[in-house]
């Protein structure tokens, strides 16, 4: 019952976020993102918009400016009249720098606005304490970040410990580019750590806000040895009022193939499914309560059982979400 | 009753520190080591009655001064030390020489806001000027061509939130025409123990950190309750799935601020002094950095007789909402006792007040602020026209005001194969009303921009979100004419329209979704006449400065309407004024709206 349950959610979930996609730019393919995308000029040479910017550029005696659309597959749907987020421009749409008669602004003018400069902020979601029947643990759940407000530096962690040793840690270091209104593609490492042995993935996903404020983290990982991995995190927050805040969250991890050195099976994994109850004392600061429940499935719920341990289980968490 | 409603709802509204102030007002002159007493003379200590200074030469020291105005000490930057600065009073046709000392460590400017003249003397740092570096004094020299109530204030960092703002004040070569018994300068402004850059930090993490009037689970419950389920959820639909928030009104609210009127808390009660029967004039200002005000004086009717420094006919009203930057002259004619001077702010959460009266020490009932009211449908998508799915009741108000006149938006995008250049010059076709065809920058199909406006609303008889029926009578621009006319008859030869584009969540500002950064400059050519057309494709209204010339606003038909140096547009409307590009140089074109400034909404001119 409880696993066509979980199964019912994640698959609504995935389904659910391919149909808020149909409302935003697709995101690109995956493989194209590699890291000469970071270099402007390149990201340029591939907006469709470039090429006619390219000529006034020039006559400007200046580097295109960016304009860092990536090229999106996108269908003709979205430029009705209906459409006020996202798209891509129509053919007569301006050509915003139309109206500069060849002037610049002077590469080392003085003058810097917030735009260019660079913020960070680090927001540690889940530090919690977490109460299962026959354990207790510690898990934390931070996210990181350094940059403009298109590109930054983005660090995620999480991770459990366990009678003072580190169980299972996933920690990211990723780039983050801002593709649409509510989405950043991020590229770039995880790695795992902990009681069993490292793994090292390459990461890509995309993060972001839905259509009905979802907030959505989803990632592709790639490994050694032809692993192949993929997880999914929804969250949405119920305003029960200004302060008290419900958060449902579900996560879920599905890999390619079976790692038993690390005990996982191949498929979905495991899922994680919670309400989270926080009171904001500031908006930086909430201690939270609430209740998840986490299940293992396939292989990994195998593994798990091996060890005569429940490979579902109800969880009561208390802990603390802050952010500077 | 109001009022305590708004205080349950936003529970972290810090109403003791609101209210608490200090009543001496806010700068703290004995304390300060910063400051040696060389031009101490001139400065009046006590906020609330910043010295007026007059002549032709003035000198005008900037330095960190402590204040309190919370509670809380805090370093403040002031001019001649004093919150606002000195009033500077001018005679039209005078060369005014004014020295700026630059006691801070970091580089200052002052930015004659409203004032024509040449670019190297309107004091945008990277701009027209390289700065005031620490230490140096800058020397300010033109003559005044005009006349009117204008301000000052930095233009450098985020000095202007610490306090750096005053009054000018420019009197008429002969006999002024506005007649008044005495004047008062009434300037509103916004106070934060934050550091401002952290509060644009805190933004950039949440951009609703201040928000604390958002929808909650529990209306939804009352409106389900109330309305049905389906109707709940048709009130929500159209902005949770786009991820905007109808009561998205202020990025900064009475969580942080504390609002003033000529530099004094609320509970320090400005006062104003009359006798009865006594015509007296306010020259209202709106120095905050981000609150736009709405004033009232209960029991008495303002008659607006200038506006931005410019006279206009008169036109009495109960309630006048002052975009930041803006300035208004008003008229009134108090018969006894005491009034009060009542400023809130556009969301609500907090107010600035004063009190005019026969004798110190009065004070008249404070009235209750109003509710705030969420945005419509029509904030976000303008004159609608033929009708949208998901609308609710509240839009059907939005549409009604815009309704004033013209085919629906819906019609002029249905394929009208309408040339933008031939509808710009030809044949002087009305502008505005029937004719208006959207061009969006190709810039505005990225990350920056979060929602576009197709079919934008043309009116301005709206008096803008939180004042459309609230009973008391409210002044539009629609009802604003400059007296004597445009100053240049020509028409436009040519037009240019730019759009007002930002994304919430991000909290990132622009013109055509373009930063500051990424944007190139615009160009006017020396002595034309030309149209230019903002389009608001956001949610929030921004008050648009074009520094160096002045800004003539035209009405939906094309006539001309009223000459300004701040236009407010409203959210998903469009205006278009006249622009004579007589002021050859460089000059900063922005938001008003300092953090909208700072996250980009800013484009540079080049007039040549």
């Amino acid at each position: 019952m409880m696993n066509s349950k979980y199964i019912f959610i994640a698959a609504a979930t995935v389904f659910w976020m391919s149909s808020a996609w149909a409302q935003e730019p697709a995101t690109p393919a995956m493989p194209e993102m590699d890291h000469s995308q970071m270099d402007h000029s390149d990201v340029q040479g591939r907006t469709s918009v470039a090429e006619d910017r390219m000529s006034g550029a020039t006559k400007m005696g200046h580097g295109p400016v960016s304009e860092s659309t990536p090229q999106v597959d996108h269908d003709m749907g979205s430029m009705d009249h209906g459409s006020m987020q996202g798209g891509s421009p129509p053919p007569d749409a301006r050509d915003p720098h139309a109206y500069s008669g060849g002037y610049t602004l002077p590469p080392d003018r003085p003058l810097r606005m917030a735009d260019e400069h660079n913020f960070g902020s680090l927001m540690i979601d889940r530090l919690e304490r977490v109460r299962t029947r026959d354990n207790s643990s510690t898990v934390y759940d931070l996210q990181a970040w350094y940059g403009r407000t298109y590109d930054r530096v983005v660090l995620k962690a999480e991770g459990d410990v366990d009678d003072g040793k580190l169980q299972d840690a996933h920690t990211q270091m990723l780039w983050g580019h801002a593709i649409s209104a509510y989405w950043d593609t991020q590229l770039g490492v995880r790695h795992d750590s902990g009681e069993e042995p490292s793994r090292t993935w390459l990461a890509f996903g995309v993060q972001g806000l839905a259509p009905y404020w979802f907030e959505m983290d989803i990632t592709g990982y790639v490994g050694e040895h032809g692993r192949t991995a993929l997880s999914i995190e929804a969250e949405y927050e119920l305003l029960l009022t200004q302060k008290l805040i419900l958060q449902p969250r579900v996560e879920a991890n599905f890999f390619g193939k079976r790692d038993a050195e690390r005990e996982t099976g191949s498929g979905l994994s495991d899922l994680a499914a919670g309400v989270r109850l926080r009171y904001e004392i500031r908006r930086e600061l909430a201690p939270y309560i609430g209740i998840e429940r986490s299940s293992k499935f396939g292989g990994t719920a195998d593994f798990v059982r091996a060890e005569g341990k429940q490979a579902k289980e109800t969880r009561v968490v208390a802990g603390l979400r802050f952010w500077f | 009753m109001s009022t305590r409603r708004n205080f349950l709802t936003m529970p972290n509204l810090p109403r003791r520190r609101f209210l608490r102030g200090l009543a001496a007002g806010g700068v703290l002159m004995g304390l300060s080591p910063w400051l040696k007493p060389e031009w101490a003379h001139a400065a009046d200590t006590a906020t609330g009655s910043a010295p007026v200074l007059t002549g032709t030469e003035f000198d005008l020291t900037i330095a960190e001064t402590p204040v309190n105005f919370t509670g809380t000490p805090r370093m403040a930057t002031t001019i001649n030390g004093s919150i606002p600065g000195p009033v500077l009073r001018w005679r039209q046709g005078d060369t005014v020489t004014l020295r700026v000392t630059n006691r801070l460590a970091v580089d200052t400017s002052i930015h004659w806001h409203g004032i024509l003249l040449p670019f190297q003397m309107d004091g945008v740092p990277g701009i027209s000027f390289p700065g005031i570096r620490p230490g140096e004094t800058f020397t300010y020299r033109f003559r005044v061509v005009q006349s009117g109530t204008y301000w000052y204030h930095s233009h450098s960092g985020m000095q202007e939130q610490t306090g750096m703002y005053g009054a000018v004040i420019i009197d008429p070569p002969g006999k002024d025409p506005i007649h008044a018994d005495r004047e008062y300068v009434v300037q509103l402004s916004d106070w934060t123990d934050e550091h401002p850059m952290r509060v644009l930090s805190k933004l950039k993490m949440q951009s609703d950190y201040y928000n604390f009037n958002q929808p909650t689970t529990a209306e939804f419950f009352r409106d389900v309750s109330q309305d049905g389920v389906s109707a709940a959820l048709a009130k929500r639909r159209m902005w949770n799935q786009m991820r905007m928030n109808p009561t998205d009104l202020a990025d900064i609210s009475a969580y942080s601020y504390t609002y003033l009127m000529n530099g004094v808390t609320p509970a320090g009660n400005w006062t104003g002094l009359f006798r009865p029967g006594e015509k007296v004039r306010l020259r209202f200002i709106n120095s905050g950095a981000m609150t736009f005000f709405d004033v009232r004086i209960p029991g008495l009717k303002m008659t607006v007789v200038q506006a931005d420094g410019q006279n206009v006919d008169p036109v009495t009203v109960d309630e006048i909402r002052l975009g930041v930057a803006e300035t208004y002259d008003v008229i009134v004619t108090p018969k006894d006792d005491a009034y009060t001077i009542f400023a809130q702010s556009m969301d609500r959460t907090g107010h600035a007040l004063g009190t005019l009266a026969v004798r110190a020490g009065m004070t008249a009932a404070v009235p209750a602020m109003d509710k705030p009211e969420p945005l419509t449908m029509g904030d976000m998508m303008g004159d609608m026209g033929g009708g949208t799915g998901g609308m609710d009741h509240s839009a059907a108000q939005g549409r009604a005001s815009a309704a004033g006149g013209g085919t629906p938006g819906a019609a002029a995008h249905g394929g009208m194969a309408m040339d933008h250049s031939q509808h710009a010059i030809g044949g002087g076709m009305a502008m505005g009303a029937g004719t208006v065809r959207v061009r969006h920058a190709k810039s505005e199909y990225g990350p920056s921009v979060d929602m576009r406006v197709d079919t934008p609303r043309t009116n301005l008889d709206d008096p803008g979100i939180g004042l459309r029926n609230n009973g008391r009578r409210v002044l539009t621009y629609a009802e604003l004419h400059t007296i004597g006319g445009p100053l240049d008859k020509r028409k436009a030869e040519r037009e240019i329209e730019l759009h007002l584009t930002g994304n919430m969540e991000r909290y990132s500002w622009s013109f055509d979704g373009l930063e500051f950064g990424r944007s190139t400059p615009v160009h006017f050519r020396h002595g034309e006449q030309l149209r230019v057309i903002l389009v608001n494709d956001t949610m929030m209204t921004h008050p648009m400065h074009m520094h160096g010339m002045w800004s003539e606003l035209e009405s939906p038909d094309g006539r001309f309407q009223v000459r300004k140096h701040t236009i407010n547009v409203q959210p998903a409307q469009r205006v278009s004024f006249l622009v004579t590009a007589d002021a050859l140089g460089r000059w900063a074109w922005h938001c008003h709206l300092l953090l909208h400034m700072d996250a980009g909404m800013f484009r540079e001119i080049v007039v040549a």
